[in-house]
C-alpha cells in the first residue's frame, strides 16, 4: 500500500515552499488593487473571472476596474461595498506558492484580522503615501506583532501621486521604524510601490532609481521562512490513537501508534521523549507515515509515533523532549482578542481548547485593554467585541504550553462559550505556572 | 525518506495540513461521514484518510448522493474504488427522495437534478444521525467558498449562514455543535485545482476516465458542450456531434460541461489546468450560471 507514497515524495513539485502572508487594509487604500495585480501579473486571475468583475463593475457604475469584486464573494458584502470576512487567494509562481489570507482593515473587524495573521508567515501593511502612518497602520503592524509574524512589509503606495518622491516614503520609513522598534517585530521591509500603476509590485520601477531594494513580488518569493520555526524543542501533541486490533487485520493486532502533526522539534527513530502529563520517559520506536518507517519528522508534518515502552497514552497528550518539555500550566497569563459581542468578564467560564485538549477556564483578572490604535493600557473591566487585553485564566485541569514567542502552536489557545458553542476568544500565552 | 534541512514540499505541507483536519474531526465527533462524488477531489480526499488512520481502517463511513443521472464510468470507478479500500459505503438516492415525494422532478429540457440532492444529502444526514461531513470543496473554486471556514457549521436545517461563522484561528477547529446540527469539514480547502492535480500525479491515484480525453456524443448549449444521453432532452436546433472531450469537474451528465481537449494523460491533464484561462466552474458548470450568488444561495439552504 505504501509504494506510490514512498516514490512520491521524491518527485517534489517545482516550487519548494509555501508561504501564507495576509494583508489589511481598506477599500482607500488600494489593497485590493494590490491583490488584483499580484494575481493579475502571475497570471492567477483567470479570463470568465475578469470578466466576470468587468461586467459587475460595470453595472454598479463603479467606474473602474473593481478588483475588490474578485474576493468579496458574500452577497452582503457586495450589496454594502465592503469587506467584511477573511477571504483566501491562492497564486503560484515558478519559486512559490502563496496563500494570501485577505482581511479587512476596520477595527470594528479585528477578530477577522487576527484570524488571517493567525498562520501568515509575514505581513504586508498598506501605507497612503499622501497620508503618511494612520491609526490603521499602526493598529495593522501591533496585530502583526501580537500575532508574531516573524516578517512584515510595510509597502508606501499610492508614490505615482507625490510624484515618486524619495523624502515621502524616507519619512514614513522613519517615523514607523520608531514606532515598530516598541513592537518586537523581527523583520521590517519598507517598499515604495504603485499599485495602479505596478510599480515595484512585480517589476522594478523605473520612476523610482532611488529604491534600491526589491520589488514586493520578489521578496514574497525569496524571503527566508525555514528558519522561522522551532526546531529546537520537541512539540507533539497526541491527536488520535492509531489501533487496528481487529480480528481480521492479524497482522497489525498488536499495532499502537500515536498520530499527530509535529509542533515544534525534529523528531528521529530512538529518541528520548517525555510523554506528558503523566512524564513517563522512553524512546520512540519508529515514525510511521502511510506504511514508511521515515527518519526524521518535522514541523509541520502529520505522521504517527511508535513508543518502545507500552505506555497509556492519549488523545491531549503531549510528546516532548525531557530536557526542556513544556509547562503543565493551570494558571495561564494571556493577550486575548475578543470575538463575540458578548463581552469578556471576570468570574466568566468558558471551554479552552488548547492543541489537542480541552479544559474549562474561569476568568480570573483583566490586568489592561490595549489601545490598538496607541499601544497604551488602559484599565478595563471588560472586553468588548475587537478588544485586545491582558487576562489571567485559571483551568480545571492542566494545559501543556509554551509561551507564544516560543512556539506559536503550542502557545495559542481558543476560548469557547459552552452555551451557544461560539469561538469567543483567540489566546496567546505570555506566561504559564502549575500553581 | 531524507530530512533535507527539513523543509516541505509545499503539496507535502498542504497534505500534513489535512491529515490534521481529518485526524481533528475523527476524534471531536462522534458520526461522521465522507461524501464521495467520484470527482478527483474525492479521490485525494479518500487518499489523505488513508494516509491519516492506516493501518487502522476508517473511523467513519462514506456516502454517495447519487442522482441517477451520473456517468456511469464514475459509478463504476466508485465501486472499484470501495473494493479496494474495503471501506463502507452508503448510496443515498435521489430517486427515492422523488418516489417517496421529497422532491418533485424538475422537467424540461433544462432539468437537472442539481438542486434536489440538497434534500437527499440532508435527509441522509438526519437519518444516520451524521454530525460531521467530510466535502471536497476548495475556496479556490468560487467567491462564497473563498470566505468558508475549513470547520462550516449547519443548523438544524442544514443552512449555512456567513455572517455567524466562527473565527478559525490557528488551527484551533471548533467542532462543537448541538444535537441536530452538523458541521461540514472541507480538508481540502487550502488546495487549488492544479495541487490536486499534480497530487494525483505525486500520489499515482487512478481517476476516473472521463478526466482524460475520450471521443463523446457531444451538443453545444449554453456555449457549454453537454453529454448526449437519455437524462437530456434536446432543444430544437441541437445537433449532436462528435468531439475529442474530457471533463474537468464530475457532476450530473445534465449541468457538467465538457471541455475540448486531446490530454490523455496526467502529464498532459496537469500541463492544460497549468495553462488554462478559464475556471473549471466558468467553464463546465451550469449549476453555478444561474445568478451572481448562486453557490451562496445554494449553500445557505444545505447544498455541498
Amino acid at each position: 500500500m505504501a509504494g506510490a507514497a514512498t516514490n512520491g515524495r521524491a518527485a517534489r513539485a517545482r516550487t519548494s515552499e509555501l508561504l501564507r502572508f495576509a494583508t489589511a487594509g481598506s477599500v482607500d487604500d488600494g489593497k485590493s488593487t494590490l491583490i488584483g495585480r499580484l494575481l493579475h501579473d502571475s497570471k492567477s486571475i483567470l479570463d470568465d473571472q475578469l470578466e466576470h468583475v468587468m461586467e459587475t463593475s460595470a453595472r454598479r457604475g463603479d467606474g473602474y476596474l473593481n478588483l475588490a469584486l474578485l474576493t468579496d464573494g458574500l452577497r452582503a458584502e457586495r450589496e454594502q461595498g465592503i469587506t467584511i470576512d477573511v477571504a483566501y487567494r491562492y497564486f503560484q509562481t515558478e519559486r512559490r506558492k502563496f496563500i494570501i489570507a485577505d482581511t479587512p482593515g476596520h477595527e470594528q473587524y479585528t477578530r477577522n484580522m487576527v484570524t488571517g495573521a493567525s498562520t501568515a508567515d509575514l505581513s504586508v501593511v498598506l501605507v497612503d503615501a499622501r497620508n503618511g502612518v494612520s491609526e490603521q497602520t499602526r493598529r495593522h503592524a501591533y496585530i502583526s506583532s501580537l500575532l508574531r509574524i516573524p516578517h512584515l512589509v510595510v509597502c508606501v503606495n499610492k508614490m505615482d501621486l507625490v510624484d515618486y518622491d524619495e523624502a515621502v516614503f524616507e519619512a514614513v520609513v522613519d517615523e514607523l521604524t520608531d514606532w515598530a522598534a516598541r513592537l518586537d517585530i523581527g523583520d521590517v521591509t519598507f517598499i515604495p510601490i504603485s499599485a495602479l500603476h505596478g510599480d515595484n509590485v512585480v517589476e522594478r520601477s523605473r520612476n523610482m532609481p532611488w529604491y534600491a531594494g526589491p520589488p514586493l513580488l520578489y521578496h514574497l518569493e525569496h524571503v527566508v521562512i525555514a528558519t522561522d520555526r522551532n526546531l529546537a524543542d520537541v512539540r507533539f501533541p497526541v491527536q488520535w490513537v492509531i489501533r487496528p486490533g481487529s480480528p481480521d487485520s492479524p497482522e497489525h493486532h498488536d499495532y499502537r501508534a500515536y498520530a499527530g502533526q509535529v509542533a515544534g522539534g525534529v523528531l528521529q527513530p530512538g529518541q528520548e521523549v517525555v510523554v506528558l502529563p503523566a512524564g513517563q520517559r522512553t524512546r520512540i520506536a519508529a515514525i510511521d507515515f502511510f506504511g514508511q518507517e521515515l527518519e526524521a519528522a518535522f514541523p509541520t508534518m502529520s505522521v504517527a509515533l511508535r513508543l518502545e515502552d507500552q505506555l497509556d497514552v492519549s488523545r491531549g497528550d503531549m510528546i516532548a523532549n525531557p530536557d526542556d518539555p513544556p509547562v503543565a500550566g493551570r494558571e495561564l497569563d494571556a493577550m486575548v482578542c475578543w470575538m463575540s459581542e458578548r463581552p469578556l468578564q471576570a468570574g466568566a467560564r468558558y471551554a479552552l481548547k488548547h492543541t489537542t485538549r480541552s479544559v474549562r477556564a474561569v476568568v480570573g483578572e483583566l490586568e489592561y485593554r490595549v489601545n490598538v490604535n496607541t499601544l497604551e493600557r488602559e484599565a478595563a473591566d471588560r472586553l468588548e467585541l475587537n478588544a485586545i487585553g491582558r487576562v489571567r485564566l485559571r483551568t480545571s485541569a492542566p494545559v501543556l504550553v509554551d509561551r507564544y514567542r516560543r512556539n506559536r502552536t503550542v502557545g495559542s489557545f481558543i476560548l469557547i462559550d459552552e452555551a451557544s458553542n461560539d469561538t469567543v476568544g483567540a489566546g496567546m500565552l505570555l506566561h504559564a505556572s502549575s500553581a | 525518506m531524507k530530512p533535507r534541512n527539513y523543509e516541505l514540499s509545499y503539496l507535502e505541507a498542504l497534505e500534513a495540513e489535512s491529515i490534521h483536519i481529518f485526524r481533528e474531526v475523527a476524534a471531536e465527533l462522534e458520526r461522521p461521514v465522507l461524501l464521495f462524488s467520484g470527482g478527483k477531489d474525492s479521490l485525494v480526499l479518500i487518499r489523505l484518510a488513508e494516509k491519516a488512520f492506516r493501518p487502522g481502517r476508517f473511523p467513519f463511513p462514506i456516502m454517495h448522493v447519487d442522482t441517477g443521472h451520473n456517468f456511469p464510468e464514475v459509478i463504476e470507478f466508485r465501486d472499484r474504488l470501495i473494493d479496494r479500500i474495503g471501506e463502507r459505503l452508503i448510496v443515498a438516492s435521489v430517486q427515492d427522495s422523488i418516489d417517496a415525494g421529497r422532491v418533485a422532478e424538475e422537467t424540461g429540457p433544462r432539468a437537472s437534478r442539481n438542486r434536489l440532492q440538497t434534500v437527499t444529502l440532508l435527509d441522509a444526514i438526519a437519518a444516520h444521525g451524521f454530525d460531521a461531513a467530510f466535502g471536497g470543496a476548495r475556496r479556490d473554486e468560487e467567491r462564497a467558498r473563498a470566505k468558508e471556514r475549513v470547520f462550516s457549521f449547519r443548523d438544524d436545517f442544514g443552512q449555512w449562514d456567513p455572517k455567524r461563522q466562527r473565527p478559525e484561528p490557528w488551527t484551533l477547529y471548533n467542532g462543537r455543535i448541538r444535537k441536530g446540527e452538523h458541521v461540514r469539514v472541507f480538508p481540502l480547502s487550502n488546495w487549488t485545482e492544479l495541487d490536486v492535480w499534480r497530487y494525483i500525479a505525486q500520489e499515482g491515484l487512478e481517476v476516473p476516465s472521463i478526466y482524460f480525453a475520450h471521443t463523446r456524443q457531444v451538443f453545444e448549449r449554453d456555449g457549454m458542450l453537454y453529454a448526449l444521453s437519455p437524462h437530456v432532452e434536446l432543444i430544437d436546433g441541437e445537433e449532436p456531434f462528435e468531439a475529442s472531450v474530457r471533463y474537468r469537474t464530475v457532476g450530473d451528465m445534465t449541468c457538467t460541461g465538457a471541455v475540448r481537449s486531446t490530454a490523455a494523460t496526467l502529464e498532459a491533464v496537469v500541463a492544460e489546468i497549468a495553462a488554462t484561462r478559464v475556471t473549471e466552474r466558468g467553464e463546465t458548470r451550469a449549476d453555478d450560471r444561474v445568478t451572481e450568488a448562486a453557490m451562496e444561495d445554494r449553500k445557505r439552504e444545505g447544498y455541498f
